[in-house]
């Protein structure tokens, strides 16, 4: 793929990373470099091979439905830029 | 012989006589690093009042007659990757979006850690969330390595390398997800083990690609990995992915010979690409071994090409995912906005380097609709080839015989421009977090001029550890590399 195929600002945006136009022209070309790269899996036939998530088969792990210790909330919140009344601050959502 | 330059099997034979203090042990760190590290700069902070604080406490229950069977790193200072939580400290991942933070919690490694008695100081650089293999994507500076400052320690547990090598630590904790603990041990020579997916928690350790991603221990020799392994494996009810496995003594576990062992050597990992002095020290390192009584068998792992490739793909993925916490709401240095989203772009445009935003940027990429499957799904059905090969290979031999890295320790600088050339010196060390085993790096030699540390590799069986280290220490003692250190 060349780099003119790769939409840097599109995903980017997906990303929710702002790039100054300089950064969207490097990273927007070395990615393409990358996706060239990881395009020699497409020499592989795997049409028959399951895709494998975990290096380790565990089934559904799950442990009884009981109340466990947990931080406070004042400590839930001790490194949040914004707090009030015991809340995070987020700017307006819904006008 | 200066206090630092013990082992941690030394320091705790000492604590236990009762000939040194841990206040002692925890004193010629600080008195090391205050000497060394202006040159390299593996260390970002140090609580000292905390470090000498818990030596003192760990002096107390000497006193008291507890012992190092009681407690195995009973008085040992150990440090930790900025990518551990501990409570009260800063785990900054060696990123700038993290600001001020200082976590609430102890994670399971940390927790096991003080259970075991040792002394959690300082936080070691890294490269900015564990991606880099170079240490130099770091907010806070690169780190030197300790043969020589112009050079890179490898990473992205350069730090932890760095910090062991120039014997400013007696241990140190780092994680791998795809090389970041052995290929650093390899360019510092020191002792890296990757475990096996799912040996040790990751509950408390900040999550770059979670289906890779394993905590390991770094040390002086082999023993000293496995008295730290001992510690810190066993399962967690707080990791889902963690195992339910017994634990076995590792350190105990080491001695005894290795006659008919079989080690497999990979055809494809000695092609083209690898730098001849490392060839030749890996060559000599497979000769010792024969001498020892292992017997060596030509192996195939015919997807090993596809590795560096399956690699990138999946990991950037899986970090497009984790890192997406880091948004400027409940933690990070906020770079407020009109609305929500506008606050997350500029937040993470400002605080998130390059590299990751590289990596961010990709995975959000191979996940997106219309290439999902495509290169996400593509490539985990490559992984499953990849895992077969080395089930198969794993089959016939008991240990995998590699070189960590195709090369020794590169200038700083020398591979920041181009990332596919950084990606692709993790070329022997990243097909063992796709297959989930466990894999090991010990020092089997130098280059001469300049005298540069090179790296052997050993890949186990899954939760294969205890016959890996017996592999492992097997040769290390029989060869001079691990008394070897660098003089700074």
């Amino acid at each position: 793929m060349s780099d003119s195929e790769f939409d840097i600002k599109y995903v980017a945006n997906l990303a929710r990373i702002a790039l100054n136009p300089e950064e969207e022209e490097r990273l927007g070309s070395q990615l393409g470099d990358i996706l060239g790269y990881v395009k020699k899996l497409e020499e592989l036939d795997v049409s028959d091979v399951e895709p494998m998530a975990h290096a380790v088969p565990l089934d559904n792990v799950l442990r009884a439905d009981e109340v466990q210790p947990s931080i406070s909330n004042d400590e839930a919140l001790a490194n949040a830029p914004k707090v009030a009344n015991g809340l995070f601050v987020v700017p307006k959502i819904v006008e | 012989m200066m206090l630092h330059e013990l082992t941690l099997n030394e320091l705790t034979a000492r604590l236990a006589a009762g000939e040194v203090s841990s206040r002692e042990a925890m004193q010629a760190c600080l008195d090391r690093i205050d000497a060394v590290d202006g040159s390299i700069n593996a260390f970002m902070s140090i609580d000292r009042d905390d470090a000498l604080g818990q030596a003192d406490a760990a002096d107390e229950r000497l006193t008291k007659g507890t012992t190092h069977a009681e407690q195995p790193l009973l008085g040992v200072p150990i440090s930790l990757k900025d990518i551990f939580c501990v409570k009260d400290q800063p785990a900054n991942c060696s990123s700038k979006i993290l600001g001020n933070f200082r976590s609430p919690y102890d994670g399971t490694v940390v927790q096991k850690l003080r259970e075991a008695g040792a002394v959690i100081f300082g936080r070691v650089n890294m490269d900015e969330f564990a991606m880099g293999s170079s240490t130099e994507n770091s907010a806070f500076g690169p780190t030197g390595n300790p043969w020589d400052a112009e050079r890179v320690p490898g990473g992205s547990s350069g730090g932890c390398a760095a910090a062991v090598s120039a014997q400013e630590c007696f241990g140190s904790i780092g994680t791998d997800t795809g090389g970041s603990i052995r290929q650093p041990a390899a360019l510092c020579g020191c002792v890296g083990i990757k475990p096996t997916y799912g040996r040790v928690s990751r509950y408390g350790v900040v999550a770059f690609a979670s289906s890779l991603d394993q905590v390991g221990p770094m040390g002086k020799t082999v023993r000293d990995t496995a008295t730290l392994l001992g510690a810190i494996a066993g399962h967690d009810p707080r990791d889902s992915t963690s195992v339910p496995a017994d634990v076995p003594d590792y350190a105990a576990g080491l001695e005894g010979d290795i006659k008919g062992v079989k080690l497999g050597l990979p055809k494809e990992y000695l092609g083209e690409g690898i730098d001849p002095e490392v060839r030749a020290a890996f060559e000599a390192a497979v000769k010792q071994y024969q001498s020892l009584g292992a017997e060596i068998e030509e192996v195939s792992l015919p997807h090993a090409e596809y590795g560096v490739a399956t690699y990138y793909i999946l990991a950037t993925a899986e970090a497009s995912a984790n890192l997406a916490r880091f948004d400027g709401i409940r933690y990070c240095d906020r770079v407020e906005g009109d609305d929500p989203f506008a606050l997350y772009c500029n937040t993470r445009g400002a605080g998130f380097g390059e590299e990751v935003k590289r990596r961010i940027i990709l995975g959000t990429y191979v996940l997106s609709s219309g290439y999902y499957d495509a290169y996400y799904i593509r490539a985990q059905k490559v992984r499953t080839l990849i895992k077969r090969d080395f089930d198969r290979a794993l089959e016939k031999v008991d240990a995998l015989i590699t070189p960590t890295v195709p090369y020794t320790a590169f200038k700083a600088g020398e591979k920041t421009g181009d990332p596919l050339q950084m990606y692709l010196s993790d070329i022997y060390t990243i097909s063992c977090n796709l297959a989930g085993t466990c894999g090991i790096s010990v020092p089997c030699g130098f280059t001469n001029d300049p005298k540069l540390p090179v790296g052997l590799q050993l890949l186990g069986k899954p939760f294969g550890e205890q016959e890996l280290l017996k592999i492992a220490h097997a040769y290390e003692q029989s060869t001079p590399w691990h008394n070897e250190r660098a003089a700074l």
